[in-house]
């Protein structure tokens, strides 16, 4: 069924219909109305679940790693400092192999204070052992919650997913998305059968102490996850765009890349504005493409390697920073084509903490890297001449 | 415009008079001058706080200012009279099909 909802909503019902049993957040813009949609849908009866209310980012993570221990499925959402203040959680969470599904409502970090979108809070957690997708669109989303619990809940990976999707830009926005029904989401997710849970018929610890002769195991075994989910999510996309009919691709979605000289790689709500001027400028005859990435963990190294093979010249627009190194998506593309081929690599960061990208801002980067304008390397664009005083 | 001025951590003087935060909401608030007793109610519980009495034809009345009421409905919701009304502004005024 279409209808014209919001983000929070598109997020908020695909989650209803997974039938989690323990929902846990603390507020923060712009999550806030996604959870505020569960609360609600808790509220009027249509939620079957435990709605705890915690006081703080930290609690609710805590909250929602023991309810996903006793074997519960499992909901939260946050942004910027609240992720941040999740992140010992997370870190655990991935270490316990406990498939907690969550939502990071995209947003820059302090200081200085900035609710706006970048990327650089889901960055931060980048190395916990977190499978990490950016939607495109709220359709996306609502189609991709769903696949994160039968993705982290798969017996062959079992670890925590996290949806990226761009603070205001998707959240905030009304967009037409066709609603998936309860007897869909139910052919397609089994209930949460964990493996190992907190009881007391079988008591287990979890998360306990492995001195050195036993810890590095447990972490490679965690990167051995992370591989096979590559795999199981290759299956399960499959699956699923058959059953909903909407299919995005796998891990990354390659659009003109084949005779491509210059490819713009984006992450995102990014990626529509980048299509569209894209689309555009083939239309002038111009050879130019798009690498859209989904999966950001597992990175598809191999997948943008075939992308990228036949170009001359890649552009990567960076919503994040790793300060005193390259951007976190140029590190991820450069050491995908080590040894393969050697572009000219174009790293651009833009639309920090909000800053609007205008369509122009686009047309100007890919024309001027496609007719040789410019030197490769990392840029900042829309950034105004500045100098730092005293106060 | 020349180089921009940044203070070193982001450590600017506070400037709130040129920071008008009135164009966040979606709503402002609006008095009705005959129906606004000037009990100053509203006065107290604006979070913002941008509502003041002021005096007119000898009454007192409650006055909003819009360069900084973020539309949050608190003062209409606390009014004893129904004075106070949100009303959407122009721009959000538009037709969703």
């Amino acid at each position: 069924m279409k209808r014209i909802v919001r983000g929070f909503y598109a997020i908020a019902e695909a989650v209803r219909l997974c039938r989690p049993n323990v929902i846990c957040a603390y507020p923060i813009t712009p999550q806030t109305e996604i959870v505020e949609n569960l609360a609600e849908m808790y509220a009027n009866g249509e939620l079957d679940a435990e709605y705890i209310t915690a006081e703080s980012e930290f609690a609710a993570a805590s909250i929602v790693l023991g309810a996903s221990a006793a074997g519960a499925r499992v909901f939260t959402a946050t942004s910027s400092q609240g992720l941040l203040l999740m992140t010992e959680v997370l870190f655990n969470a991935a270490g316990m192999r406990l498939p907690i599904v969550m939502v990071v409502a995209n947003r820059s970090v302090s200081a200085p204070l900035s609710i706006w979108n970048d990327h650089q809070d889901s960055m931060t957690v980048r190395d916990a052992g977190i499978i990490q997708m950016h939607a495109e669109s709220n359709q996306e989303a609502h189609d991709l919650i769903p696949l994160a619990y039968k993705v982290a809940e798969d017996k062959r990976v079992l670890l925590p997913f996290i949806l990226n999707v761009d603070g205001f830009k998707l959240t905030h926005a009304y967009e037409p998305v066709d609603l998936l029904s309860q007897e869909v989401v139910d052919s397609f997710l089994p209930p949460y059968d964990p493996v190992v849970k907190l009881s007391t018929e079988k008591p287990v610890a979890m998360g306990c102490y492995a001195p050195p002769p036993y810890y590095m195991e447990f972490r490679v075994a965690m990167e051995h996850a992370m591989e096979r989910a590559k795999k199981v999510m290759e299956e399960v996309f499959k699956e699923w765009s058959e059953i909903i009919g909407r299919d995005y691709g796998l891990h990354v979605s390659a659009e003109y890349c084949e005779d491509a000289e210059v490819v713009a790689i984006a992450m995102g709500s990014l990626v529509g504005l980048v299509r569209d001027v894209v689309e555009e400028m083939r239309k002038e005859g111009k050879k130019v493409g798009l690498l859209k990435i989904r999966t950001f963990r597992p990175f598809p190294a191999e997948e943008v390697r075939e992308a990228l093979k036949n170009a001359n010249k890649v552009i990567i627009f960076e919503r994040s920073l790793s300060i005193g190194s390259e951007p976190p998506v140029t590190l991820e593309v450069k050491s995908a084509l080590f040894g393969h081929s050697s572009p000219e690599i174009h790293s651009v960061v833009i639309g920090l903490g909000g800053r609007d990208i205008p369509r122009e801002q686009i047309v100007k980067v890919i024309s001027e890297v496609y007719e040789g304008k410019v030197k490769p390397g990392k840029r900042y664009e829309g950034v105004k001449e500045f100098e730092e005083v005293i106060p | 415009m020349g180089r921009m001025k940044l203070y070193i951590g982001a450590s600017n003087p506070p400037k709130t008079t040129q920071m008008k935060t009135g164009d966040w909401g979606t709503e402002w608030a609006f008095v009705d001058e005959e129906k606004c007793i000037g009990c100053g109610r509203c006065v107290k519980f604006c979070p913002e706080p941008c509502i003041e009495l002021v005096e007119k034809d000898g009454n007192k009345i409650a006055k909003v200012d819009h360069d900084y009421c973020k539309g949050c409905g608190i003062c209409e919701s606390v009014c004893p009279v129904n004075a106070i009304k949100m009303e959407t502004k122009e721009i959000y005024k538009v037709e969703v099909c």
